[in-house]
């Protein structure tokens, strides 16, 4: 067995669109250490949610995958059918969305749905019942067993996403992915959660997978951080190497950008100058040349190799020394 | 500076189900306040930020501000005149001069509109066709920093951040005096969600618009917004000048609200005021002081007495024991 829960290689996405094949992921490298807790972080568009996609197998109809593989407690999922891959979805790994309501039924009651998750388990109608009762109690909702015959619309937003956080973990899941879980929620319930799903992964020992644009909640959450870039993987590291020695040129950009670091009110705040590339016709050499400061003459023609820059530290870019 | 928006008192109901469903319920009205005795005003070309818990009744203040929503009570003035009273075509009119922004991007772009037509919608539902909309569209598009041809994707193509700028550009298309926008940056990386905020202060600096901001991230409002207001349960918990409300809060809530905010610093010494317990139901709003079942200096008083309103010009709070 590898110490990875989840190990994706050489990965690639691509979309059909009328103005030709738009390369979503490029040769993605990533791998989930078994029971740490990764984050994803990267420019709007740069393929975060495509990557959650082709984990669950459930992309775009006008996807492809012409390249990779993603080893999930090794087995690679991509060779897996439909059915097969269904059988994963909802027990070994699960998925929270950024909306909650697109994982909750409107019309049925939160109880029915949380026994509903568990048909394919070999118990009674009242144990799952119970076992519903005890989630939606480790996700801190009071007074289960009466919250159990309520239907999603009587619960506010931040309990909604606790009871989809509560669904997605009563599998027991191996991995729990979430895409920008906390992006609708105010700052008192986005650390309600993020502490909820640190104590979570504690007891119950799963590893996660979180993609947010809140560095600040990456830097509390996370012991990986994984940074992209237009469909490529740019950095990774330990949260705390890439915070205090971010390595490639984008990542230092990025965290230059957080408003949260700037102390000075100001009517404006950094960007980082420049378009991306366009993913139909990708640019030879780095892809993030262009809005690079410190471009040499090789980054126009050579893509940057995939190198350890420090033990456990990776970054794709020639400007930096192995 | 003279005020564009004077809104007093507002309150706004929302009837819930059946009158049998909210007996069983314990209370004996079939309807719940989503906002209440809300009042504040907007100068003109600033910007007023809305804070506050989810499901505080951020996004129906906005409506209520934008004419979609009825208010039960109270009174809107939009350059003097009463939104609340004002009759189709006068509405029409308001309608021209504001814009709103969307909570939910992608669900609030129709699916079978292309870009191109979804930011130049604003033209034809106000019948302004003259206008040369390939023109419109890229300069819009110019404007939000995308690039022309994607006014030829459809909205499932775009990325939760392209989705979000189609919207700004939208509402943008009409050159509108008042901009509401709910959570214009969420979901968006902090490049991108600078250059939305930079693009919104740019437009405010030429043309003078003033803006009404719903958002939940705390690191933006320092930067963008003049005044701000506190919400908790439907009613404002406190508001002043946003420079006051970072340096002197002084209502709990509020101060939970800010110490909550996570640092992008794996060892950052974090010092939280932890609030306790569930958000309270609209169907049973607690006595006294809404906020006493889960503040965490609740002392004597709070529980049976509303709170009083502590009133500096600019600086509004109400609470028994401000800190
Ligand atoms: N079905 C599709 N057809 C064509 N292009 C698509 C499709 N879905 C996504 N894209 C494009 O693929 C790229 C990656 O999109 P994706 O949604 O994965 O980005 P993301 O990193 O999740 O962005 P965000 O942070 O804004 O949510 C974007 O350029 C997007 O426009
Ligand atoms: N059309 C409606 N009918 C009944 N109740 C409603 C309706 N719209 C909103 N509510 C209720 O009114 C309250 C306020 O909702 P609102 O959407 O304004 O909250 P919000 O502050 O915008 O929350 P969030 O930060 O999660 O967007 C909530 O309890 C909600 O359930
Ligand atoms: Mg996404
Ligand atoms: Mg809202």
């Amino acid at each position: 067995m590898s110490d990875h829960v989840l190990s994706i290689k050489d990965l690639s996405v691509h979309y059909e669109t009328n103005a030709g094949v738009l390369q979503a992921l490029r040769h993605i490298n990533l791998d989930v250490p078994k029971g740490s807790i990764v984050g994803v972080v990267g420019e709007s568009g740069c393929g975060k949610s495509t990557l959650i996609s082709s984990i669950i197998r459930l992309l775009a109809e006008n996807a492809t995958v012409p390249n990779g593989s993603i080893e999930f407690e090794d087995e690679d999922l991509l060779k897996l059918g439909q059915e097969e891959m269904r059988a994963i979805r909802g027990s070994a790994m699960s998925i929270v969305f950024q909306d909650p309501m697109s994982t909750l039924n409107p019309v049925l009651s939160i109880g029915r749905q949380m026994v509903d998750v568990q048909y394919r388990d070999n118990k009674t109608y009242a144990e799952k019942l119970q076992r519903s009762k005890e989630m939606l109690e480790s996700v801190g909702i009071p007074d289960p067993a009466g919250r159990l015959k309520q239907f999603p619309h009587e619960f506010s937003g931040g309990m909604q996403q606790r009871i989809s956080i509560a669904m997605a973990l009563q599998a027991n899941p191996s991995l729990l992915i979430a895409d920008e879980p906390t992006t609708a929620l105010d700052a008192t319930l986005e650390v309600q959660i993020v502490h909820l799903l640190k104590e979570l992964q504690k007891n119950m020992g799963c590893s996660i997978l979180f993609i947010s644009h809140h560095l600040g909640v990456i830097a509390e959450l996370c012991d990986f951080v994984v940074v992209m870039y237009a469909g490529e993987v740019v950095e990774e590291g330990s949260v705390r190497d890439v915070f205090y020695h971010p390595a490639h040129p984008y990542t230092r950009k990025l965290l230059q950008c957080d408003p949260a670091v700037i102390v000075e009110k100001s009517r404006h705040l950094p960007t980082i100058p420049g378009e991306i590339p366009n993913l139909i016709e990708v640019p030879r050499g780095c892809v993030f040349r262009d809005r690079c400061d410190s471009a040499l003459a090789q980054c126009a023609t050579q893509v940057p190799e995939w190198d350890e820059c420090q033990t456990g530290h990776f970054v794709s870019c020639h400007g930096v020394d192995s | 500076m003279s005020n564009i928006v004077e809104a007093c008192n507002v309150r706004v109901r929302f009837r819930i189900h059946g009158t049998l469903q909210a007996l069983l319920k314990g209370s004996k009205d079939p309807f719940i306040d989503a906002v209440r005795d809300v009042s504040f005003s907007i100068r003109e070309g600033e910007t007023f930020t809305l804070v506050g818990e989810s499901g505080s009744g951020k996004s129906t203040l906005a409506m209520a501000l934008a004419g979609l929503h009825k208010t039960a009570e109270g009174s809107i003035l939009f350059n003097g005149e009463d939104i609340t009273k004002m009759d189709d075509e006068a509405m029409q009119s308001y309608r021209k001069k504001i814009s709103f922004m969307w909570q939910n991007p992608v669900g609030s772009l129709s699916p079978r509109l292309n870009v191109g037509s979804l930011i130049t919608e604003p033209f034809h539902i106000h019948n302004l066709k003259q206008k040369d909309l390939k023109a419109e569209s890229d300069r819009l598009l110019q404007l939000v920093g995308l690039p022309k041809h994607f006014s030829e994707r459809y909205p499932h193509q775009l990325s939760g951040g392209q989705a979000r700028r189609v919207g700004v550009a939208r509402a943008l298309a009409l050159h509108p005096k008042l901009i509401i926008a709910d959570e214009p940056t969420a979901g968006l990386d902090v490049s991108v969600q600078g250059e939305i905020l930079n693009l919104l202060n740019r437009l405010q600096d030429e043309l003078g618009v003033s803006m009404f901001v719903i958002t939940h991230n705390l690191n933006i409002v320092r930067h963008i917004s003049d005044r701000t207001a506190i919400m908790y349960l439907g009613r404002f918990v406190e508001q002043g000048d946003t420079d006051n409300i970072f340096a002197k809060a002084k209502h709990p809530y509020t101060l939970a609200l800010l110490s909550a905010n996570p640092e992008a610093d794996p060892d950052a010494k974090i010092n939280r005021i932890e609030l306790k317990g569930e958000v309270p139901s609209l169907m049973m709003r607690p006595t006294g002081c809404e906020f006493h079942t889960r503040c965490p200096f609740v002392s004597s008083g709070c529980s049976d007495q509303f709170p009083p309103v502590l009133n500096e010009g600019k600086h509004w709070l109400t609470c028994h024991y401000p800190r």
